[in-house]
């Protein structure tokens, strides 16, 4: 009896560790929120396909950084692209998997979506503090015919470090001289005004709550909640809306080719329609791959993406990299990847 | 309330008279002890930790670290003022708020209210205990903030506008509407425990004074909360502690600014939610470890306040309670 039990027991065990194996084909990330939406739609297409699963954590860049840092992870996510000599430093390649556009958003009592022009100096003098009231000769100045209210200004940024939060104060420091000298550009500043929102969710919802209120989210958190984005003027001396057209305007201009480690920042690109806070999302791996079996899933993961994600990106209002940046990519992924012995594992 | 705590070293010293001489106790004893040993460990190992991943802070900032108002992740400049004065703003709000009402829900549970009112009043009460703390922040950033920005603090702004602490624009979301949910979250705390510590006022010292003419308020002023002195002095340090400590339901409300103010509508910020906020993206070495001394700093004040509140538990102790 006891034997049948035990056979019974052992048959179990070996049927579970047969499903195990078979389901070990999942591949980890952590990282940046700003592209979660197109690589859970990527993750679930590609499933559906191959079987193989991702589980990405949308826990921030900076956490995504930390992650790969620590190796708990296959790959990590950021918005904010490191450095060269960070990525040398650490042993990583980072290379750009898809881009899309911050948004300034605002809640003005009889304002709607591209009604209210802003200037880049303006905006940056709104964050700074030095404008505090919507009727602000320097903000009616740029907007004959609109009547906007005496209210005071509310300013929203993110409480949490961020990703957007980096595109956005990397857009401010190039726009403005105060800023880059007084606060600079980073995933968290010391905001000399304003309330903290957690998240992007955070920042729609004390926009959506407060009259008067201004914030910045990513593009499609200000289309899901319906906000009233502004147009903003781009380098060109345009006032131009939030639109993929406009973020793929941005991204066109784009010298991938001579970024060194893929290191690109695309706020405020020239371009007639470019919409001026426009900014790409990265992924780091580590150059030795100690597990190449698990890193060529990985790669074979994004490779596919690049192939096939154009549409699912689009329809998210995320602006996909073009075709010859994903044969760059690809390029490099043959040129820096190796095993423990040195051998290429992406052919 | 009284009655049921019993130190440890009492039962210890029950076990000893008792059953020392059985093996099974023996055991039992040496288990119990490591247990109690273990979280003994636990909470200096806790302290240990904190302290040895402050240390790069400790030594750049220095006592500084608890004086300055900066924090300043570019330029790695740090310091705790505004989050401790957020910290005890707020707890102070939610406390000042919230003891006169539980104490006046406690009073009418035990006292005052019908029999067939009691039972599900109380329950309603100890389910609002049951409440998860992220459920009050979002009630209070989708509910409350609305209703403060536009009923209670232009009424607050238009009859007191004269004090410093409400001037400023209503936006529902600061350190008021903070110190609103803290104090709606720690009220069913004070209430069932002050209602629990009336229920066990001798029947006979109130029918005393009553038969000696005094009418409910006397009886509750001079026999009821005086009898009852240290259990809702208990009571409201228990709704302190957690006060103290809440991250998520203040995280929504607060507003996140690192700013002070005066007025009570201004955002502001507490430990508790900055280490929620930033300590995911912390991605300099001196930025994780100020987040960690802010860590250090609400178990200190934790620990202070807890410790002030035994001590004077204890004394009154002695004093014979009342």
């Amino acid at each position: 009896m006891k034997k049948t039990i035990f056979a019974a027991a052992m048959m179990a065990a070996t049927a579970m560790g047969a499903n195990v194996a078979s389901a070990a084909k999942t591949i980890n990330g952590a990282g940046a929120t700003f592209p979660y939406p197109v690589y859970s739609q990527w993750a679930h297409d590609y499933n559906k396909i191959t079987g193989v699963r991702l589980n990405y954590q949308a826990i921030g860049s900076g956490g995504g950084i930390k992650q790969i840092k620590a190796k708990t992870v296959d790959f990590g996510a950021s918005d904010a692209p490191l450095k060269a000599d960070q990525l040398d430093k650490f042993g990583l390649m980072q290379f750009p998997m898809i881009m899309g556009g911050v948004v300034p958003v605002v809640h003005v009592q009889g304002i709607k979506a591209g009604q209210l022009k802003l200037s880049a100096s303006n905006l940056a003098d709104i964050y700074l503090g030095n404008i505090t009231k919507w009727n602000d000769k320097r903000i009616t100045a740029n907007n004959p015919g609109l009547s906007l209210p005496a209210t005071d200004i509310t300013v929203v940024h993110r409480a949490d470090g961020s990703g957007t939060t980096w595109i956005f104060t990397n857009y401010l420091t190039k726009v403005s001289s105060q800023w880059a000298n007084t606060l600079g550009n980073a995933k968290a500043v010391a905001w000399p005004v304003g309330l903290g929102g957690k998240g992007n969710q955070g920042v729609a919802a004390f926009v959506n709550k407060i009259n008067g209120s201004i914030g910045y989210v990513e593009y499609a958190y200000a289309l899901q909640n319906h906000m009233a984005s502004v147009l903003l003027q781009n380098q060109s001396g345009n006032y131009v809306a939030p639109t993929s057209k406009n973020f793929q305007s941005a991204a066109a201009g784009a010298d991938w080719k001579h970024a060194k480690g893929y290191y690109m920042v695309l706020t405020n690109q020239p371009g007639a329609n470019s919409w001026p806070i426009t900014g790409a999302s990265f992924i780091l791996l580590y150059k030795t791959q100690m597990n190449p079996a698990q890193g060529k899933e990985v790669l074979k993961f994004f490779n596919w993406s690049y192939n096939n994600g154009a549409h699912a990106a689009e329809k998210l209002d995320y602006v996909p990299m073009p075709k010859a940046v994903a044969d760059m990519v690809r390029a490099t992924w043959s040129k820096v990847l190796k095993d423990r012995h040195g051998h290429a594992i992406w052919k | 309330m009284h009655g049921q705590r019993r130190s440890p070293q009492e039962s210890v010293y029950h076990m000893n008279t008792a059953t020392q001489s059985r093996w099974g106790d023996a055991i039992f004893r040496a288990i119990t002890i490591s247990f109690a040993i273990g979280i003994l460990l636990l909470f200096v190992g806790i302290i240990i930790a904190l302290w040895h991943e402050s240390l790069p802070s400790i030594h750049k900032f220095g006592f500084s670290f608890l004086t300055s108002s900066a924090w300043n992740p570019v330029k790695d400049d740090f310091g705790a003022w505004i989050a401790i004065v957020g910290t005890l703003l707020s707890t102070c709000l939610a406390m000042l708020i919230a003891i006169p009402l539980s104490l006046g829900v406690a009073l009418f549970l035990a006292e005052l209210a019908p029999e067939w009112m009691k039972a599900p009043f109380g329950t309603a009460i100890e389910l609002l205990a049951a409440i998860p703390s992220i459920v009050y922040g979002m009630w209070g950033l989708f509910v409350l903030a609305p209703i403060m920005s536009d009923y209670v603090q232009p009424w607050l702004a238009d009859h007191f506008g004269f004090l410093p602490f409400f001037t400023g624009p209503a936006m529902g979301i600061g350190m008021l509407t903070a110190g609103l949910v803290l104090a709606l979250m720690i009220l069913p705390f004070i209430a069932s425990v002050t209602r629990d510590v009336f229920l066990m006022v001798p029947q006979n010292l109130k029918e005393a004074a009553y038969g000696m003419g005094c009418t409910t308020w006397e009886v509750v002023r001079d026999i009821m909360i005086p009898y009852g002195k240290k259990g809702i002095a208990g009571a409201v340090f228990l709704g302190m502690g957690r006060a103290l400590g809440e991250t998520m339901a203040v995280t929504f409300v607060i507003g996140n600014a690192y700013h002070l103010s005066w007025s009570l509508f201004a955002p502001g910020n507490s430990i508790a939610s900055t280490l929620a906020n930033e300590f995911t993206e912390a991605d300099s070495d001196i930025y994780l470890s100020s987040l960690v001394e802010l860590g250090l700093v609400l178990f200190l004040i934790t620990f202070i306040v807890l410790g002030i509140a035994q001590l004077w538990l204890k004394r009154g102790q002695q004093g014979g309670g009342r």
